[in-house]
């Protein structure tokens, strides 16, 4: 089962029939208690990290996500969902995060010419060693659309970069928490072999 | 490197596809879920529905289209046409479309940009400008138009542009009506001119006649991407042909196949 938490976030659908199409069950809720008791647990989103970040309050459901993250079960978090891990994020004014991982979520301070969101196909640089860069090499695109980008403090928790108009953190990885800034479930064939991964490894 | 997209957009009434019928072997070559796959499968970076049905009725039909080709397809698509309402872009969203895009709407009622720009997030909120070189005092105006080029709205596409930029708009659909349906190439000037003048991605649209077209508009014209439909739906040259130039010719662009 993989639980797709709502927090009146838009676009669930895509991430439900992606998960659905891999064969696994899937509940989309944004009650605290089933998201409590979630076995792997995905977070999306799309929109503004404060808002995102009041309505998981709204609902109950900061202490429970907070509370899987910390016992190391299974999660994958999607652009949004990747960025709430954070300490901070400083779109619209400074609104604290998850507070997961530690570093900032900051707007791209590009050179002129360059168009914000970064918005489009990209590829993605996976860590050496690691197990997705054995299983994707690093010439796939995946599909991005963000104006904000993480900032992780602890390097080790880097598990894949991205090139645009210098590099950035594009994908955090630490025990069984997984995130990527792109979406997989909008990225076709690749997309779909991360997704199957994440449901591979935590079987 | 982000890649260069190359935008599909599909016209749609009352729930099928019209003027795409390229794909013979289909079962159903007017169904908008059998043409989207096909599309994804040849390797189109996006998708645009466009509902040019504009009728409340059409609109249910719509969300039901939306909702089904977000089974089917795991790539980003954008829904525009006849959105006149903050509840009318976020049911397509929640149907699953990834972007939606409006027009007329966004001319008439500017602080809808805002709206959809603070609920959606400006990186799902689209305007589609549709600029048309006139003639004003002896000198020439690119003068925004509305309702498929046949209402002046005294706005200057460069001005406007900019506007939308500020009131939220996180990419720009600009299809320029001199050149929209004539195959003879984009509008080079007018969309430079837009693409330095503003911050967010700009989708060139009108005019795409042969591969060639596609790629002068990136090189020369700073789009982030370019949108057509009549090449592709006719079979006129395939999303295959389109890549293998752009990456002859240097651009960066996702491989034809994955």
């Amino acid at each position: 089962m993989v639980t797709i938490v709502d927090y009146g976030s838009g676009n669930l659908r895509s991430v439900q029939k992606a998960f659905e199409r891999l064969g696994a069950t899937t509940c989309i809720t944004d009650d605290p208690h089933v998201v409590a008791e979630a076995k792997r647990l995905v977070l999306p989103g799309v929109g503004a990290f404060g808002d995102a970040m009041r309505s998981l309050h709204s609902r109950g459901l900061v202490e429970p996500i907070r509370a899987h993250l910390l016992a190391d079960r299974p999660f994958f978090g999607i652009c949004m969902g990747l960025q709430l891990l954070f300490e901070t994020g400083w779109e619209g004014g400074c609104h604290q995060g998850l507070g997961i991982l530690a570093g900032d979520v900051s707007r791209f301070d590009l050179s002129e010419g360059m168009k914000i969101p970064h918005m489009g196909w990209n590829t993605v640089a996976w860590r050496e060693g690691s197990s997705r860069r054995t299983l994707l090499g690093n010439s796939h695109y995946f599909y991005f659309v963000h104006s904000y980008y993480p900032q992780p403090k602890d390097d080790a928790v880097v598990a894949a970069s991205t090139d645009y108009g210098g590099s950035f953190c594009s994908a955090v990885a630490r025990g069984r928490l997984f995130a990527t800034q792109f979406h997989p479930e909008k990225s076709q064939a690749a997309g779909m072999l991360l997704l199957q991964s994440f449901l591979d490894e935590t079987r | 490197m982000l890649a260069k997209r190359i935008i599909l957009c599909l016209d749609v009434e009352r729930g099928r596809v019209v003027k795409g019928t390229r794909f013979l072997d289909l079962i159903d070559a007017g169904d908008p879920v059998g043409v989207a796959a096909r599309y994804e499968a040849e390797g189109a970076d996006e998708l645009v529905f466009l509902d040019i049905t504009a009728s409340h009725e059409g609109r249910a039909i719509m969300l039901d289209v939306v909702r089904r080709v977000a089974e089917t397809i795991f790539m980003p698509f954008t829904v525009g046409g006849g959105i006149r309402t903050l509840e009318d872009a976020c049911q397509l969203i929640q149907a699953g479309a990834e972007k939606v895009s409006i027009n007329s709407a966004a001319v008439r009622t500017p602080e809808l940009i805002t709206a959809l720009a603070d609920r959606l997030g400006s990186c799902a909120t689209v305007v589609n400008i549709d600029p048309k070189r006139v003639q004003r005092d002896g000198r020439e105006v690119w003068e925004v138009f509305v309702s498929g080029g046949r209402i002046a709205t005294g706005l200057e596409v460069v001005a406007w542009a900019q506007q939308v930029e500020a009131l939220g708009a996180g990419e720009i659909v600009l299809t320029c009506m001199d050149r929209d349906g004539t195959r003879s190439g984009y509008d080079l000037e007018i969309t430079a001119a837009v693409s330095r003048a503003v911050g967010i991605p700009v989708v060139a649209s009108g005019g795409a006649g042969k591969p060639e077209h596609l790629a002068d508009v990136i090189e020369h014209g700073g789009a982030d991407a370019a949108l057509a439909a009549g090449i592709f739906h006719f079979g006129e040259c395939t999303i295959r042909e389109v890549k293998e130039l752009f990456l002859r010719r240097g651009i960066p662009v996702r491989p034809p196949v994955f």
